[in-house]
């Protein structure tokens, strides 16, 4: 699956009414660590169907962020039948990130 | 068997890496987290020859594909133990144990903690140790810096341009980091200096609210601020090391200008090596010192 951009418009239902399990990437264009993890979440993204991956732009979508208190990126939600379950923040390894998302 | 395993895969380990498959050398690089070190969070690099501009994530791309194209092996896994048998050495990971002539300790450091009660359970939210990384969550807000050295004098100036007020908290009563730096903080109208103080506890509810201050005469004061930006300085990466190599009394390796440690064959690159210098450019130096005098080690002992 393709990592999904999420802003306000398609947040409730890519996200809050998601059937499978959404991993959300809080991320911004500035954020180096940030770059380091996309192509890391590409490749889960492209080796797992059950587990959705989304990306949120705090810069874009300064609200979806703050209703979320992120206040360090990259930050990693994991959102299971729209309620928060786990979060990391900092650059991840992908075992870890796998781990996270139950694999 | 291996020529090299070099073990962190930030500017010294790559460019090791580079000097060593320039050499022909079976060159396995093992990096814990991800390529390129501390170097991603730097927004803008401008002190890199040839390279007036260019940024933190750009450069440790650049690099590792510069290593890759030239045929090292980039694998992520994190050393944990690393063995000398004389005429072979074994680096240990959770997953694997791979053999090699020699090896390269490039591990660079990570950020020294204050080591107050509830700093960890706050990082992110409200406790940073990158200014640059996540000063824009706290535009138009009050934040803290902790720390007199350079980075604790750059955070404090990125941050005056985006929040409402910066508290530069620092020990001494003088700064180590540089002059012009510290001189273009001064002209800011929304930094104040509270020098010759520590920050000595965290106040918080879900969040950072406030820090407790004292200072050398055991005054306390209560600041309220929404962040506070740790700059207290770095550790070295050498604790999985300490078994054979020799570390100084602050964790850093004991190695001189040429890169060698205590054991031969053996060598330390970039910011965990004892040094006056820590910069992009001293790292990457150290690189090609160290691979330099590991190719001449594996030349030298070719036929045992």
């Amino acid at each position: 699956m393709e990592i999904i951009e999420v802003n306000q418009n398609n947040f409730e239902k890519e996200i809050l009414k998601s059937e499978k399990p959404v991993l959300i990437d809080f991320n911004a264009n500035w954020c180096g660590p940030c770059r380091m993890l996309k192509p890391i979440l590409e490749e889960i993204a492209k080796e797992n169907d059950s587990v959705k991956i989304a990306s949120i732009n705090i810069d874009d979508e300064e609200d979806l962020a703050d209703e979320y208190g992120v206040s360090s990126i990259p930050c990693l939600v994991f959102v299971k039948e729209g309620k928060e379950v786990k979060r990391s923040i900092g650059l991840q390894p992908k075992e870890a990130i796998e781990e996270m998302i139950g694999e | 068997m291996y020529d090299a395993i070099i073990i962190g895969a930030g500017p010294a380990g790559l460019t090791a890496a580079i000097y060593a498959r320039r050499a022909e050398k079976k060159v396995l690089v093992l990096e814990a987290k991800s390529y390129g070190g501390q170097i991603i969070n730097t927004l803008d690099i401008e002190n890199y020859p040839a390279e007036e501009h260019i940024s933190g994530f750009d450069f440790a791309t650049k690099l590792y594909n510069q290593a890759k194209n030239l045929g090292a092996e980039i694998v992520f896994e994190k050393a944990v133990e690393i063995k000398d048998f004389k005429s072979y050495k074994e680096v240990i990971t959770p997953r694997n144990t791979y053999q090699t002539k020699t090896i390269i300790l490039a591990t660079g450091s990570e950020n020294r903690k204050l080591n107050i009660e509830k700093e960890e359970e706050l990082i992110g939210k409200g406790i940073s140790y990158c200014a640059t990384c996540d000063g824009a969550f706290y535009k138009k807000k009050r934040v803290a810096v902790v720390g007199g050295g350079n980075t604790a004098l750059e955070d404090a100036l990125y941050l005056s341009n985006l929040v409402d007020t910066v508290y530069l908290i620092h020990r001494r009563d003088s700064f180590r980091g540089e002059e012009a730096t510290l001189n273009q903080l001064k002209e800011k109208e929304n930094v104040q200096m509270i020098l010759n103080s520590n920050v000595v506890a965290l106040n918080a509810t879900d969040r950072l609210k406030s820090i407790e201050v004292e200072d050398l005469e055991g005054n306390k004061q209560t600041i309220e601020v929404d962040g506070l930006f740790v700059a207290v300085g770095r550790i070295p990466e050498n604790e999985n090391f300490r078994q054979i190599i020799q570390l100084d009394s602050a964790g850093y390796i004991e190695a001189g200008e040429d890169c060698h440690t205590n054991v031969e064959g053996i060598y330390a690159a970039g910011d965990n090596r004892v040094k006056e210098v820590r910069q992009l450019v001293t790292a990457a130096s150290d690189g090609a010192i160290a691979a330099t005098e590991a190719i001449k080690y594996i030349n030298n002992h070719q036929e045992d």
